[in-house]
């Protein structure tokens, strides 16, 4: 098989109840690459992010990691193999110090293989890897209490427990949402930055205009299912893109 | 009227001893391990005041501070409310007497009941590790019901009778010293793992989120149960010390006191730091036996003191006692 295709996603389902949260979803993505989905609210996104990293069990489908079908791992032993991922809702320990929050990443098995004994103090790899998206370094934020973070440091705090796997892909979940323009334009070039280093990225996002300042391919869901895939230009164009985000022709009652 | 508030300031030696100025005077170097060499000279000295009536209440009382220690650690520092104690207490034990009957001398059937009965315990909760909350609080509430319901029923190890004439401690010393010699290195050393390890961050993580430790790589199960081993550890030692504090195993050693009292202890004790509960058990322990010559009543009492502090003293004593010894407090206008 193709060498350079990170990951591969097949006809992967999931249900709950009756409904249908994502419907037989395929994709691949190349190394390096980096990938958007969009879709509207409730249309799986998450949900597809949930299944590729295993925090949910998938009904049916398969998903290939550099080659090796990941499809029935648990969690950890899939960010240990180093797909890793970020939460929409943040998820930091809110009574530890933010750089704190940074060290048990550096702990797991996969930091210490890939530090190859070189790890020295996790408190100062700590603060470099804080550092590096973005915290001041003498300022007294990453000594703070991760619950009182506002909301951008937290989504920068997401990034960082990635990074400390050293990981070759990350699902970034939502992470311009909720953020001010003056935030989202500091993120957008951390983002690139990460891409140059080799990291390959899905983003999963709402907001379009930032996503295709990084991403050059995305794939659109609506309930659940795959309705389109390619560039910018070719998803606006879509006209079942069209009538996901806007509605059909239908909805105009007005329309005579 | 200008309205008050109540500001709290850290003391200057405090804010010094944080850092490395830790080291610049004595008075500084005592105001860091005063506390704790306070404790350790008090535990030291204690055994050689006590009448023989209390040396029995104090051998008791170092039982439950180990249980109340593993209790405060898995609650406070991992999220797990484990009201399971009295399967360990009753796991070391039996193990303990078992070894003992065949002829295993006592200094080789502790440590051996310690460190099997912990490694059982632990493989016994390995299926219910995943459960999170109330759902593991109450599985693990079960598991002691059941050891000693098992044991009723199918009267291994001596059924009802339990197991009698095993080898007690060759004299009160070796008894006295070795409860309190464990506790001093047990509060030590976890209050050591919790607070500067990186290990105890892990486990620290795992009580805040456990998304976030499966998302960092690391095995929650895993973690989950080198907690519980460790509290384990501590409970099964505590069975296997009282077997032979009094030369005999029964189904008593199962009782849901071993599993309850921590969670009091904790409570008046308070949950911030490993010193808490374990100064609860020292306080709850003593007057429980204090009032028992007003018989079914001291329930009552014990109760009433319980309630008080729930109430009207979440905060806990070693919290409190902290927070005035680290903290100025003073009036200030708003």
């Amino acid at each position: 098989m193709d060498k350079n295709i990170i990951l591969q996603v097949e006809k992967v389902s999931k249900k709950f109840g009756g409904v249908k949260a994502v419907d037989e979803v395929s994709f691949t993505l190349k190394k390096g690459d980096v990938l958007g989905v969009i879709g509207p609210n409730g249309s799986g996104k998450t949900t597809l992010s949930n299944l590729i990293t295993g925090f949910v069990e998938k009904d049916s489908g398969i998903v290939l990691f550099k080659g090796q079908n990941i499809s029935r791992w648990a969690p950890h032993k899939i960010a240990d193999a180093g797909l890793a991922r970020t939460f929409q809702v943040m998820r930091p320990y809110p009574t530890l110090a933010a750089y704190k929050n940074i060290i048990p990443p550096l702990y797991s098995p996969r930091a210490r293989r890939t530090a190859r004994g070189k790890l020295g103090d996790r408190s100062a790899v700590a603060i470099d890897i804080l550092e590096e998206v973005g915290f001041e370094r003498d300022a007294r934020v990453p000594y703070k209490l991760a619950g009182t973070l506002p909301l951008g440091y937290l989504k920068r705090l997401e990034l960082c427990r990635c990074l400390a796997l050293r990981p070759e892909l990350i699902i970034c979940d939502e992470v311009f949402s909720g953020l001010s323009m003056s935030e989202i334009a500091s993120m957008v070039p951390l983002m690139k930055r990460l891409q140059e280093s080799g990291i390959t990225l899905i983003m999963v996002e709402h907001r379009l205009r930032e996503l295709f300042k990084i991403a050059d391919r995305a794939i659109v869901l609506n309930f659940g299912a795959k309705i389109a895939e390619g560039s910018p230009g070719e998803i606006f164009n879509d006209d079942k893109v069209k009538k996901a985000y806007f509605g059909g022709e239908d909805d105009y009652v007005f329309a005579k | 009227m200008a309205e008050l508030r109540k500001e709290r300031l850290d003391r200057g030696v405090k804010v010094r001893t944080d850092s490395i100025y830790a080291v610049s005077s004595m008075k500084e170097i005592m105001f860091l391990i005063g506390p704790g060499l306070a404790l350790v000279i008090i535990l030291l000295v204690l055994p050689l005041l006590l009448s023989p009536y209390w040396e029995r209440v104090l051998a008791l009382t170092g039982v439950y501070v180990l249980l109340s220690i593993g209790f405060g650690f898995l609650a406070g520092y991992v999220g797990m409310v484990f009201l399971g104690g009295a399967l360990f207490v009753g796991v070391g034990g039996y193990i303990s007497g078992l070894l003992n009957t065949v002829g295993v001398p006592i200094y080789l059937s502790i440590p051996l009941a310690t460190l099997l009965g912990a490694l059982l315990c632990t493989l016994a909760f390995l299926p219910c590790l995943p459960l999170r909350g109330i759902y593991f609080t109450m599985v693990s509430f079960v598991y002691p019901l059941l050891a000693a319901r098992l044991i009723a029923a199918t009267g291994v190890f001596g059924g009802t009778d339990g197991l009698p004439g095993l080898d007690v401690f060759p004299n009160k010393w070796v008894s006295l010293y070795l409860i309190v010699g464990v506790i001093l290195v047990v509060v030590f050393a976890i209050s050591r793992l919790v607070n500067y390890k990186d290990i105890g961050l892990v486990l620290r993580g795992v009580k805040d989120n456990e998304q976030a430790i499966k998302a960092s790589a690391l095995n929650l199960t895993w973690y989950k149960a080198q907690a519980v081993f460790i509290t384990a550890v501590l409970g099964c030692f505590g069975g296997a010390y009282l077997t032979h504090l009094y030369g005999w195993v029964g189904m008593s050693l199962f009782a849901t006191e071993f599993s309850s009292l921590p969670v009091a202890a904790t409570v008046v004790g308070g949950i911030s730091t490993v010193f808490g509960p374990m100064m609860g058990a020292f306080l709850l322990v003593p007057i429980s036996e204090a009032l028992r010559e007003f018989g079914t009543l001291r329930i009552v009492f014990y109760s009433v003191i319980m309630v008080c502090f729930v109430a009207f003293w979440t905060e806990g004593l070693v919290d409190y006692l902290k927070r005035k010894y680290e903290q100025f407090e003073h009036w200030v206008k708003v």
